[in-house]
């Protein structure tokens, strides 16, 4: 029973799928069920990811809970197991899931029974994602998470929900194709596709760049990085509240876990050679889009403009490849996945009142709604990375790794700090302050229980992990470290034949 | 004794040929309302001859090598057999509800199987262009079986007309590569062309048989039949030439090619190079503009011919490997698809436009999930079976340096995958328009199920049929 925990909490939500399907009844009576058996599954999945967390060993960098079977054939197989890198990613995906089922607890009232099973089924890809340790396993849950994401825009989205799903659908599936095929490759290669033996094989240098590039073009699509992040502002308006949280809660994390997984590791040659141009991307995403972001008039796609920004910090702290760097690029995507999943979850609380995301509709909201100013405050503020909240230890960390790297990178990506200020403060000001003199908004009621209930637990996971952040780095920093030497010690590995070749010339 | 022997080897083909004619006898002595015993007894018959081909083993010759049974015919025979016999399952029901079941249609289908089955074990050029014609002339009828249907009888007709015309390039390139390697064994000419090396004249005979090959697997350039045919063709036909029929020319195709030509494998590897990324793209980008679903599955087809045909492209075990799951995938996802065809009737009429999906999912959730799970199984998307099928394929090409054809073809998927796109939001997304009726058939239903069942859940043990098809591809590397 222990033995199989990983495959247990990877494959749970899949239960509750199973156990809505069997709900039989009229149309409310199975969506009254759909949520609750919804709810109930993702907090035991929730619980027993805690239980992974308490039973994981944050000393050693090696993959712990390992389990293996034969699945497709020689060098292809079912093999699962989770490290101090992916460890928490499992938590986080587990956490958001049950906010993401509260929150559509009553703005969702169609097809309720449909919707339930696509997130559940989600969440087991999710999860899949961060548990597998054999590439094609890895690549099956990474795209048949688009599956449901499609349907979860397409059916329960707004206006343009169907462009908007299309674009979601066709960016991705493009990048992730060209993945298959170097997965193909490095199967060919090594003869194996499992993921801890080709952590140690060294390929070609000029093979590592083509293969580089062809997972680039899928995690930076994921990512998303600037110039290919245009499907991720319509994706989050045009989806659910819920399907927003997942987005940029979840979703986007598979980009970077992609690159610490994969590229980092496995091409060390050739992430040395694309680091500059990881970092132009990053800066230019952090600036550009931080100055887009400024000018939005629509709530929604103002924060996802400012998750490409964020998303921008992550890239440049992994690709920095110093410990800080990497570290605070995980902890910024832990914490951008409460935080900009927290900021979405607001924007879905007055958007079920008013149903319009145009901020011009608002202003004025303290007044009527004090205890959701407060909350909306506390997660603007971390997202502008003020000290004490989860937001400015990652800032902070992936900007010390670009110190050390390189000072003008840390210099380009501080302005984009005071740039998410401007455009976090700005939002703020115009929704929540001044006087409330839109007769709409006159009755606008404050926090309903259940909205308290989905709100409070993620304020308090917010200051915590800005007061007292050592948790998450005791269960990172061994794998961190361990990736660290493993790199150079593969690219001192790599230059011995030149410089051998050197040597014999001259 | 030797006579015995031959035709021992050659069992499942004559209890086929035996029953075939039985059946005819017994039809017409009791006429049309036979026709759904016909049909069971019919299906009860391959299930049989599928019991006869899965004990054998080993590889026998028969005839003077004229014919050969091996590990690779039995796995494509099997194929072949199955797809028949849920054919006419098909077809028995579609055509009740037509209200004009002849039983003839059946009797077809058996010889038309028959045909296919002796493709797959041909193993001189004169043994495949026998099989090749009696699969043919069957299929021809069988095109414009609704004889009183305008676009059926310009279905068989341009069938006919394009058909002969293949068969004689066909024939053309044999009569050449007779006449310059001396022999039509697939062996003795294997062993001709290696020790006489290049030569133009060879070289001649294979681009005309490749060319005919290509025809009937539907591969562009050679492709401008299928979607008019299958279009105009009844349902049920269609389907067979889908599913049945493309195994059996895929089968015909590996083996023409890679038994007699090892030596000059890169000659004609970069002919079918061509033609498979060509169809890849063609399938991908002329599919979208499709209303009538089964013109749309002819361009998917197409597509579809060009994944696997990068297989073939390889020339490799894995490649054949590769191509084997593609069409054991490609045979059951598409015997679905066309049962959930069959299945689209409004009061009693069939209906083909994918507009008439409109808000399926809301209608009649268990239908749309069945063609939900079998058009995203066709786009290639993980977790359902056809990704499985697109890694070997692909994999055998990376394997093979093919790596330019192989990332055209994988972004030509991305193209590919908005058309099937298009099928789910309309049944998804788009607001519902009334169902369909409920009184089809309980076969053409269990079939939906089960084959959409087949996709969805192919992930969780998909190690035997990929070690199967490890087996029979071996037979033709021995």
């Amino acid at each position: 029973m222990m033995s199989h925990l990983l495959s247990i909490v990877t494959f749970l939500p899949l239960v509750g799928v199973a156990a809505i399907l069997l709900t039989r009844g009229s149309d409310k009576t199975v969506a009254s069920n759909a949520r609750w058996i919804a709810l109930v599954t993702t907090i035991v999945e929730f619980v027993l990811s805690m239980v992974l967390w308490f039973k994981f060993d944050g000393s050693t960098a090696a993959f712990q809970f390992v389990e293996s079977a034969d699945w497709l054939g020689p060098g292809i197989g079912y093999r699962m197991g989770v490290d101090g890198i992916s460890m928490l990613f499992v938590v986080l995906t587990a956490g958001l899931m049950p906010f993401c089922i509260l929150a559509s607890w009553e703005s969702i009232e169609e097809r309720v029974g449909e919707y339930m099973i696509a997130f559940l089924a989600l969440e087991t890809m999710m999860i899949g994602v961060f548990t597998s340790l054999d590439l094609i396993l890895f690549y099956v849950f990474f795209e048949a998470g688009l599956i449901p994401m499609y349907l979860i825009i397409g059916i329960w989205g707004g206006k343009r929900r169907i462009y908007a799903s299309y674009k979601f659908f066709l960016y991705t599936l493009l990048g992730s194709v060209l993945m298959l095929l170097a997965i193909l490759y490095m199967y060919y290669q090594a003869g194996t596709t499992d993921i801890t033996t080709l952590l140690h094989f060294h390929f070609d240098p000029w093979a590592q760049r083509f293969l580089w590039l062809a997972f680039f073009a899928s995690f930076a699509v994921k990512m998303p990085m600037w110039p290919v992040h245009t499907w991720l502002p319509d994706a989050h308006v045009e989806a659910p509240t819920a399907g927003s949280v997942i987005l940029a809660g979840i979703l986007l994390k598979m980009g970077g876990y992609g690159f610490l997984r994969f590229s980092i590791p496995m091409f060390a040659s050739a992430s040395e050679v694309f680091t500059p141009l990881v970092f132009v991307l990053s800066i230019v995403a952090i600036i550009y889009t931080s100055l887009v972001a400024l000018a939005q008039e629509d709530i929604k796609k103002l924060i996802a403009y400012s998750s490409v920004a964020h998303m921008g910090f992550v890239t440049m702290g992994l690709f920095t490849l110093t410990q800080q760097g990497l570290d605070g690029g995980i902890f910024q995507m832990l914490s951008h996945g409460v935080v900009s999943g927290a900021l979405f979850l607001c924007v879905g609380v007055i958007y079920d009142r008013m149903h319009t995301r145009e901020i011009a509709a608002y202003g004025g909201l303290a007044g009527r709604m004090p205890m959701y100013a407060a909350c909306f405050m506390i997660f603007t503020l971390a997202n502008v990375g003020l000290p004490g909240t989860g937001g400015f230890v990652g800032e902070f960390m992936t900007m010390l790794g670009a110190y050390l790297a390189n000072t003008w990178v840390a210099i380009f990506a501080a302005t984009g700090v005071i740039l998410s200020a401007a455009y976090a403060l700005y939002l703020y000001r115009r929704v929540v302050f001044g006087d409330l003199v839109k007769p709409a908004l006159q009755t606008i009621q404050d926090l309903s229980m259940r909205e308290v209930a989905i709100l409070a637990p993620l304020v308090v996971i917010t200051i915590a992990m800005g007061v007292y952040p050592k948790p998450v780095f005791d269960v990172t920093s061994a794998s961190v470290a361990n990736l660290i030497t493993e790199h150079k010690a593969a690219l001192s590995v790599g230059n011995v034949p030149k410089l051998a070749v050197a040597g014999a010339t001259r | 004794m030797n006579l015995q022997a031959d035709l021992l080897v050659l069992l499942p083909e004559l209890m086929v040929a035996i029953g075939a004619m039985m059946l005819l006898v017994g039809g017409v002595m009791i006429g049309d309302t036979a026709s759904r015993i016909v049909s069971w007894m019919a299906i009860v018959l391959l299930a049989g001859v599928g019991w006869v081909v899965f004990a054998n083993t080993g590889t026998n010759g028969a005839f003077h090598g004229a014919f050969v049974v091996d590990g690779f015919a039995r796995f494509t025979k099997l194929l072949i057999l199955t797809g028949s016999a849920f054919c006419i399952l098909i077809a028995d029901e579609f055509f009740e509800l037509e209200v004009r079941r002849r039983f003839k249609l059946t009797i077809l289908m058996l010889l038309a199987t028959l045909g296919m089955m002796l493709m797959v074990s041909a193993s001189s050029f004169i043994a495949l262009y026998m099989g090749l014609e009696l699969q043919s002339l069957a299929l021809y009828v069988l095109a414009a079986f609704q004889r009183d249907n305008l676009r059926s009888t310009e279905a068989g007709l341009k069938y006919f007309v394009l058909g002969a015309l293949s068969s004689g390039m066909l024939l053309y390139g044999i009569s050449l590569i007779y006449g310059f390697t001396g022999t039509t064994g697939f062996h003795a000419v294997a062993l001709a062309s290696a020790q006489g090396g290049m030569n133009i004249g060879l070289i001649f005979g294979l681009v005309f048989l490749v060319a005919g090959l290509a025809f009937k697997v539907g591969a562009v350039p050679f492709h401008m039949w299928t979607p008019d045919v299958y279009e105009g063709s009844p349902t049920p036909v269609t389907a067979f030439f889908v599913t049945a029929a493309k195994v059996a020319a895929f089968a015909l195709f590996i083996r023409a090619v890679i038994t007699p030509f090892p030596a000059i494998a890169h000659q004609w590897q970069q002919i079918i190079v061509v033609v498979s990324v060509l169809s890849v793209i063609l399938g991908a980008v002329a599919a979208i503009g499709q209303t009538n679903i089964k013109r749309l599955l002819a361009y998917s087809s197409i597509g579809h011919v060009g994944y696997a045909l990068l297989g073939l492209a390889a020339g490799t075990e894995a490649g054949i490997k590769g191509m084997l799951v593609y069409l054991a995938y490609y045979l059951v996802t598409n015997l679905g698809m066309f049962a959930c065809v069959a299945a689209m009737r409004r009061d009693g009429e069939t209906v083909e436009d994918i507009r008439d999906l409109a808000g399926l999912a809301r209608t009649q959730p268990h239908f749309a999930l069945a063609l939900g799970a079998l058009t995203f199984s066709l786009a290639g998307l993980p977790p359902l079976a056809g990704i499985f099928a697109k890694i070997y394929v692909f994999g055998a090409a990376m394997q093979a340096h093919l790596y330019v054809p192989a990332i055209i073809n994988i972004v030509a998927s991305v193209i590919g995958a908005f058309y099937y796109l298009r099928i789910i939001q309309i049944m998804y997304f788009d607001e519902p328009k009334r169902g369909f009726d409920h009184d089809i058939g309980g076969g053409t239903h269990a079939l939906m199920w089960g084959t959409s069942a087949i996709s969805i859940f192919f992930v969780i043990v998909p190690g035997p049929l990929i070690a199967i098809a490890g087996q029979a591809a071996h037979a033709l590397f021995p």
